[in-house]
């Protein structure tokens, strides 16, 4: 039978009070008919935005970037480009809004502080043995609180799939409660926690509306959908499952959740189909850098080109933009 | 921070709308002898053009001409030869597929991302299917004809078909039709001829050889002298159950064969175990795609009582953010109502949903000054006694029930005169299946609604009318037994 999403808070916190119960309830959510749900995404996908509703869009799509870099080659110097290019993506026009925060690994976290300094990026950190979550626990733990020391902002960890996978749903929810005490700060307040689900993993679409409120319910800030890289990254389908998730949990508890999703969106066409969604789905309250994000790297110079075509009337070439 | 759409209007410019259309007969356009009548855009009430009325003479002669060409060309031409006539007809439609969606928007009133994204290229769908067809009639009726012989075709169709979705009505006739070597005399109804106008050009355009396709303007008189022709062999009817029953009176006792499509009330039946969100896109599909002019709209919902407040606050939620209006722009879900005698007619029944003691609501929403317009609207607290459960409203109106076991859904579902379509909702397989056999639907849908496909026949129960359109037993309707 399955349980009303419109639910109370006394339900949730009988949901999460026993492994049984937290197991009984996430199989209780109603399912996602897969072929509906690509329907809605295609009907959502054909709406037309142009002339100011596509600049307004644009700008939005820019300061919601995560502008993202996590690779073995990276090194102070990428960092440090990359900052730069985050708080002035266009260096030819001031009213460019900056992008909302640069990704980085945890060893890069003090770098990318010193180079946002001042500039209102927050320094968002990937941790908990990112991409794969195949350590122990306490180096998990160890890894969130050294990105936090060193300053990041945000956190973006991400789930035990194989746990998730073999059903031991209550492991990933007691993971993700650690990290976020982990995510603590002396002074009491705490950094941002993302929970990467690595959608791609979880293979099916039940699979994300579940993943989706087990970690809603273990303290998630932000819901977010893939590392980058695994493939599939990030599907409209799949955001529009979690941004029905964020909706229906609100209007269960009426505490917002963040959507991030991330890996695979490059183009402004693209980025603006998803903020169509997140506008018709979760409503205009998310279309805001609290609440969504792009993690990408690509986009950003898309988004650019887009915008100097909307105000100059004219596409330029790759050249003009900055490559970090 | 809110996100307002810019307005999209598609261009008009790619349609060369003519001040007045005469009749097509025999491969030619020539003028009506009757009154000329207009068509008005529904969404502006601009007169898009004036149309010749066929009399009992333009129809006497556009028989005459189908006749001939049955005789002479058609119904000995080669299968195969005939598939390419309807295959070059399929590409052209596909190569004009904007004109014919931004003339089917401005005629009918329907949102061009419906005519873009469903009518017409279902139209070419059903062309190119049917088009496959032509030369393996042989095994269309397998066991009908004798071993090697090829089933005969009937002869000349009057065809008669409704303004709803008019170019795709006019495929599902006249594509099968023609496959299995009939010629046909068609009459788009009086408010939506133009894209059947447009077509009659394609036909021209694609050489098809003249009298195959006749289209002949007018309203009732019109129609009625075609159904009563004495020399037409096969008559086929999409529209209103009234008419339906008039024609099967009229040719009661000839030799025609007849095949109709008419009304339903359908039942869009959602169990407490449905993909929730998919099941309320499907609701809002069932009952506003097209205005709710669709005969087999999903108007009647169907409610398990555990789940309705759910439901009903989702459908509520999804209903705001409905975008009525200009059907030309391309964000528009829901555009005008296609004429003021229909709107009428909606505002008529929903007033006596009211009186009758249901709770009407409409998301808030502005309608436009000029046009006929009609906020999507529901009723809820309705049961089987109340006439919006009963009586077709053909209008984006919805009338929301509740039942207790699967039991009751099905006995409240057949309890209706009507028995075109039905829509199941339920994750489990096994209960999908049994409720598949026990609706009295031609058409029941799972876990989807509104969906059409040229290979899946599509027809009524009861008074939704008899025979079947679409797939291979859309073809035994124009085929001698």
């Amino acid at each position: 039978m399955a349980t009303p999403v419109l639910t109370s808070t006394d339900a949730l916190r009988d949901a999460v009070s026993t492994p049984a119960a937290l197991r009984r309830f996430l199989h209780g959510l109603p399912g996602v008919d897969q072929v509906g749900c690509e329907a809605r995404v295609a009907t959502l996908s054909s709406r037309s935005i142009k002339t100011t509703s596509k600049q307004w869009a644009l700008d939005l799509a820019i300061s919601m970037i995560d502008l993202t870099t996590l690779e073995g080659q990276d090194t102070l110097g990428k960092v440090r480009a990359l900052c730069a290019k985050g708080r002035r993506p266009d260096p030819a026009d001031p009213t460019c809004p900056p992008v909302a925060a640069i990704c980085v690994y945890p060893d890069m976290v003090v770098t990318a502080k010193e180079g946002l300094d001042g500039s209102g990026v927050q320094v968002a950190s990937v941790a908990t043995a990112f991409p794969s979550g195949r350590a122990t626990l306490d180096i998990k733990l160890q890894d969130t609180r050294a990105a936090v020391a060193d300053g990041a902002d945000e956190i973006d960890m991400v789930i035990d799939r194989g746990a998730f996978l073999s059903g031991s749903y209550q492991q990933v929810f007691d993971e993700i409660v650690a990290v976020k005490q982990a995510c603590g700060r002396p002074g009491g307040d705490s950094a941002h926690l993302k929970v990467i689900m690595e959608t791609g993993e979880l293979a099916t679409y039940d699979n994300v509306r579940r993943a989706s409120w087990l970690s809603m319910l273990a303290g998630a800030d932000f819901i977010k959908t893939s590392t980058g890289k695994v493939q599939p990254a990030a599907t409209m389908p799949v955001t529009l499952i979690m941004l029905e998730a964020v909706r229906d949990f609100r209007e269960a508890t009426g505490r917002m959740v963040g959507v991030k999703p991330a890996g695979g969106i490059s183009t402004a066409k693209d980025a603006i189909k998803y903020l169509v969604m997140v506008n018709e789905t979760a409503g205009d309250d998310w279309l805001d850098p609290h609440w969504f994000r792009f993690g990408a790297s690509r986009l950003l110079n898309d988004l650019l080109m887009q915008r100097t075509k909307m105000t100059t009337g004219r596409y330029s070439g790759p050249d003009y933009f900055t490559l970090d | 921070m809110s996100f307002e759409y810019a307005p999209a209007p598609e261009s008009r410019a790619v349609v060369d709308l003519k001040s007045s259309y005469g009749l097509f007969v025999d491969g030619e356009f020539v003028d009506g002898n009757g009154h000329a009548f207009k068509s008005v855009s529904p969404a502006t009430e601009e007169v898009l053009a004036e149309i010749s009325e066929a009399t009992e003479d333009d129809v006497d002669k556009a028989v005459a001409a189908a006749r001939r060409a049955y005789t002479r060309t058609w119904s000995t031409m080669p299968g195969a030869e005939r598939a390419k006539y309807l295959y070059r007809i399929a590409r052209i439609i596909q190569e004009r597929s904007r004109e014919l969606a931004v003339l089917e928007s401005l005629d009918n009133g329907k949102p061009i991302r419906e005519s873009r994204d469903v009518d017409i290229p279902l139209v070419a769908a059903y062309f190119f299917y049917y088009a496959g067809w032509a030369d393996k009639l042989e095994y269309a009726m397998p066991g009908s004809a004798p071993r090697g012989s090829v089933p005969l075709p009937l002869g000349v169709a009057g065809q008669v078909i409704p303004w709803n979705f008019p170019l795709l009505m006019l495929s599902w006739k006249i594509a099968p039709a023609l496959a299995a070597g009939n010629t046909v005399v068609l009459k788009p109804a009086e408010t939506t001829s133009l894209t059947a106008l447009l077509f009659a050009e394609i036909c021209q355009q694609a050489d098809l050889p003249p009298g195959v396709v006749n289209i002949v303007t007018g309203a009732g008189e019109t129609g009625r002298a075609l159904v009563g022709h004495p020399d037409v062999d096969k008559v086929a009817f999409t529209g209103s159950t009234e008419v339906g029953k008039a024609i099967g009176r009229t040719v009661a006792g000839t030799r025609k064969s007849v095949t109709l499509e008419l009304g339903g009330k359908a039942a869009n039946i959602v169990f407490d175990d449905a993909p929730i969100d998919q099941a309320v896109e499907g609701i809002v599909n069932g009952i506003f795609f097209n205005q709710g002019h669709v005969c087999c709209a999903g108007s009647r919902l169907l409610v398990q009582e555990s789940v309705y407040d759910d439901v009903l606050a989702r459908l509520k939620r999804r209903m705001a953010s409905l975008r009525v209006g200009d059907p030309l722009d391309k964000n528009t879900d829901v555009g005008a109502i296609n004429s003021s005698e229909q709107l009428s007619r909606i505002r008529d029944l929903s007033q006596v949903g009211e009186a009758e003691g249901a709770e009407r609501w409409s998301p808030p929403c502005e309608l436009p000054d000029r046009g006929f317009w009609f906020a999507p609207t529901i009723f809820t607290g309705v049961t089987q006694a109340h006439r919006i459960a009963r009586e077709e409203i053909f209008g984006p109106v919805l009338s929301i029930l509740t039942f207790r076991t699967p039991a009751e859904a099905v006995e409240k579902a057949n309890n209706t005169p009507y028995g075109l379509s039905a829509g199941v909702w339920t994750d489990k397989g096994s209960r999908i299946l049994w409720m598949a056999s026990q609706l009295r639907a031609g058409v029941v849908w799972a876990n989807t609604f509104n969906r059409f496909d040229p290979t899946s026949p599509f027809g009524g129960y009861k008074e939704s009318g008899y025979g079947r359109e679409g797939g291979r037993h859309g073809l035994e309707a124009y085929l001698a037994k």
